[in-house]
């Protein structure tokens, strides 16, 4: 059994497993921590920085991102302190000058009490992306394809299909769209075919040879057909027929 | 020179090096050419070539040696060159002035008076370079050495007792010891960090995990510094000893020197340096007989500023995009394709064999309490000697810009000193005093950094510098984290705003509070030494950003939209020298010995007519 030590969050006494990640170890116990490039399928990344907590180890306190800091003895952990909020604020801030139409980040700031981003209107920018990553880390950790990768530096940094043309090695399965938190990967069905906008693919649906439901993109099925080494026609009947 | 072999016993190196000493010490006239960096583009290699083609042609090669070295340092007089005996200096020496310079040196005559440094057209002129003031202040322990070897022979370095550390660590001391020694001798990170490289050292050698990695940091990207590039292009083999000495008492076998690619001299010359101490035996297999094993890999940077972050340079080690990540668990318990990996700069890895040679004791009475030893600075900006500066640690920022420097150019008036390079801070008049060392420069709201310093003057305006160094920030951010990518872009377009008259005083508060918001949440340095530049502009020149914001104007005449550039009727002769430089025709002749006529509605404000007149007849309002 892995050693256990105690913390507290919020001044509230807790026992954890040593080396999980503090952002778990508070949802675990009910406490909302906020995030947007975190999600429990896919390895920490530290890049939209809402989660940040004050850490207290000894007579120094520093904020970190609980998303990538180990829980350890004695740690006091305050999520909310008057600092956090204020770093949370501009951190909504930036992204809502940056996202200003998006839904998501707009509720996400509203909570926070941001109406609009402080910054003059005409840098207002209509985004939809972060610049998480979730997609781009989907693709290669989850998927194990890597269709699509950050690209550029700084402000032109963006998730994009290999040499901006159609990503080649897309298997259409969807999961950047699933994880994106914001909604800016496009995806549509219509006709027989997905679309994924973002990297310019198009895929035929497999259509269920029982109940004719047009159920996966076949390039997706037949990926998984070959990773598991199922026999051919595996996938010609839908989850729900068989 | 010819060399035997491998060097299989710490006795064949003793033997090796004093026989190459000896061959060193000729009694001939030694004549040591700078062909640095800065040297080449004033024309050094014209004169290296014009030295050895005399030489030949005179048939003096057994009374001259001649030697094409690293940096020299003062890079504001260049090319430059040092004749031993005497020590004398040669400046801004031109193709015409080589035969003149060999005869006088064979014949041991008085030194050439017109090639000697004077510090103005009046001065007195110094002959030699011990007695030149940008000289006497300094400390030059780790540069020193650039003037006394040809940077491409391991036999000079060795010459002059390179190499000696490498064998008193191997065989005299054990790994402990040599962390000791550098946790005594109060060595802190050259990088910038400041952090006890004993220490450092130490976490790694205790690190979990038999494979361990040490890197040479040397993606040096501050604007305007080239002090890593001095000494890896000048003295490559210095920084190798160091890192084999750290390697072997942290317990690596591989190392890596990180270089951009920018640097192609450093790249060529560490790269020789290798393969020469491989031919030696120095790196390998079982060195000098030692048992200790140690190879060393090249890898070149692709001009990603935040790849000099210690995280994001080891992503691009390899092979992913240059990103830092959080150091919550520290590179040296897992770093380098997570194993334990101590990296450190081009100048500390340097340092080592300065410290096993010497002692801890000599290198911690050299500079100040807690601050000990040296640090190289690239002085550049407003002064009059710019160039490469080593310093005792403590010493005055004003004795640096004022005594090393020579004072601010065209004797106009010092306004700020930047320190550490794009993300350092301005330090004004009043801070001249305060001692150049980590911890003084951070509490003052700038950094050590990696060795920049920018001496600016009374014609810099301090908002448009804050927006020139944020400008080079935000295109190098490296666009992970929020609060850097969006953060210092928003900083950057209120700080234009009100560079171009459309600031508000509240953008002061905004600005204020960005700024703490990098400081806590970026993801690395990059992100949250950003604001330094803006903080201590708003904390030491408000008035400056008052003067834009309220008045609308730009009291150093730099700010665009907000000057006006106009003749002075009574000042102007007439000569037309504006009119011919005028890109965009603004300017009218209206006649011999008449003033000119500045049209506004064409004057793009390129400054060229202020700088070309030389009655002072343009002014700027």
């Amino acid at each position: 059994m892995s050693e256990l030590v105690n913390l507290t969050i919020n001044s509230n006494k807790y026992t954890a497993e040593k080396g999980s990640m503090v952002l778990k170890v508070a949802r675990d116990h009910g406490i909302r921590i906020p995030t947007l490039c975190d999600h429990e399928a896919i390895e920490p990344y530290g890049a939209c920085r809402l989660c940040i907590v004050e850490v207290t180890r000894g007579n120094r306190t520093r904020i970190v991102t609980s998303c990538l800091y180990p829980v350890e003895e004695g740690l006091q952990v305050q999520t909310d302190s008057p600092r956090i909020v204020r770093n949370r604020k501009m951190l909504l801030d930036l992204l809502l000058a940056r996202c200003s139409e998006n839904k998501v980040i707009k509720e996400l700031a509203a909570e926070y009490g941001l109406e609009k981003p402080s910054f003059r209107e005409e840098y207002w920018e209509k985004h939809d992306c972060i610049v998480c990553g979730l997609c781009v880390r989907a693709c290669e950790q989850v998927v194990g394809v890597s269709a699509i990768s950050l690209v550029n530096r700084g402000i032109s940094k963006e998730p994009k299909p290999p040499f901006l043309e159609k990503a080649k090695a897309c298997i259409g399965c969807g999961s950047c769209y699933y994880v994106c938190p914001t909604g800016a990967v496009k995806m549509e069905e219509k006709n027989g075919v997905r679309y994924i906008y973002n990297w310019k693919v198009a895929f035929k649906l497999k259509k269920c040879s029982r109940c004719g439901i047009e159920w996966a993109p076949e390039a997706q099925l037949e990926y998984i057909r070959k990773k598991w080494n199922l026999e051919p026609g595996f996938f010609d009947i839908c989850p729900n027929c068989r | 020179m010819c060399m035997a072999g491998k060097l299989k016993t710490a006795k064949a190196l003793a033997a090796l090096q004093k026989r190459l000493a000896e061959e060193m010490d000729t009694g001939k006239c030694r004549i040591s050419l700078c062909n640095g960096t800065a040297c080449r583009p004033y024309g050094s290699n014209p004169v290296a070539e014009a030295f050895k083609a005399e030489i030949e042609k005179r048939n003096l090669a057994d009374k001259v040696e001649f030697k094409i070295t690293g940096c020299h340092g003062f890079c504001e007089r260049g090319p430059i060159a040092i004749v031993d005996p005497g020590n004398v200096f040669y400046q801004r020496i031109q193709v015409s002035d080589v035969p003149e310079i060999l005869d006088n040196s064979i014949q041991s005559k008085a030194p050439i008076e017109r090639l000697l440094f004077k510090q103005d057209t009046g001065a007195k002129s110094v002959a030699r370079q011990n007695d030149i003031p940008f000289y006497t202040d300094q400390r030059r322990i780790v540069l020193g050495n650039n003037t006394r070897i040809d940077p491409t022979s391991i036999e000079d370095y060795i010459a002059i007792g390179g190499y000696t550390a490498l064998s008193r660590a191997l065989f005299e001391l054990q790994p402990d010891a040599i962390i000791q020694m550098v946790k005594d001798s109060g060595l802190r990170g050259r990088g910038g960090g400041g952090f006890s490289t004993g220490t450092k050292w130490e976490t790694c050698r205790k690190a979990h995990g038999d494979i361990k990695y040490v890197i040479v940091n040397a993606d040096e990207g501050d604007p305007g510094a080239y002090a890593n590039e001095g000494l890896l292009t000048g003295n490559p083999h210095s920084v190798l000893e160091g890192l084999v000495i750290g390697a072997f008492a942290i317990g690596s076998h591989q190392g890596y020197v990180y270089v951009r690619n920018e640097y192609p001299l450093a790249l060529k010359n560490i790269t020789l340096a290798i393969e020469q101490a491989e031919n030696l035996g120095l790196i390998g297999k079982n060195i000098l007989g030692s048992g200790f094993d140690f190879s060393v890999r090249v890898n070149r940077g692709g001009g990603a500023f935040v790849c000099g972050e210690s995280t994001a340079l080891m992503a691009s080690l390899e092979g992913k995009t240059g990103e830092p990540r959080a150091k919550y668990i520290h590179t040296v318990e897992r770093g380098l394709w997570d194993r334990p990996s101590c990296l450190n700069n081009v100048e500390t890895w340097a340092n080592i064999p300065l410290i096993i040679n010497n002692g801890a004791g000599w290198f911690s009475k050299i500079g100040a309490s807690g601050n000990s030893g040296t640090k190289i600075f690239s002085l550049t900006g407003k002064v009059n000697n710019t160039g490469l500066v080593e310093v005792p640690m403590g010493i005055k920022l004003r004795d640096i810009i004022f005594d090393i420097g020579g004072g601010i150019r065209g004797g106009k008036k010092f306004k700020a000193v930047q320190t550490g390079g794009p993300s350092g801070g301005c330090l004004p008049e009043k801070l001249l005093d305060s001692p150049v060392d980590f911890d003084s420069l951070l509490k003052a709201g700038s950094m050590m950094g990696s060795g920049g310093m920018i001496v600016m003057d009374e014609d810099n305006c301090m908002v448009d510098t804050a927006r020139y160094f944020l400008t080079f920030l935000e295109e190098e951010s490296c666009g992970k984290c929020v609060p850097c990518r969006e953060g210092v872009k928003r900083m950057r377009q209120i700080l234009t705003d009100i560079t171009e008259g459309k600031g508000q005083l509240s953008d002061l508060v905004l600005l204020t509070e960005l700024s703490a918001h990098l400081k806590d949440s970026a993801l690395c340095a990059l992100g949250s030494s950003a604001p330094n530049p803006v903080l201590t502009t708003i904390q030491y020149f408000k008035d400056e950003y008052e003067a834009h914001i309220k008045d609308k104007k730009c009291p150093a005449g730099i700010c665009k939209a907000l000057i006006k550039f106009t003749i002075i009727d009574e000042k102007c002769p007439g000569c037309g020298r504006c009119v011919k430089t005028c890109p965009t025709q603004a300017i009218t002749f209206m006649g011999k010995q008449k003033p000119v006529v500045l049209d506004q509605s064409k004057c793009i404000k390129c400054r060229t007519c202020y700088d070309i007149c030389k009655m002072g007849a343009v002014s700027i309002e």
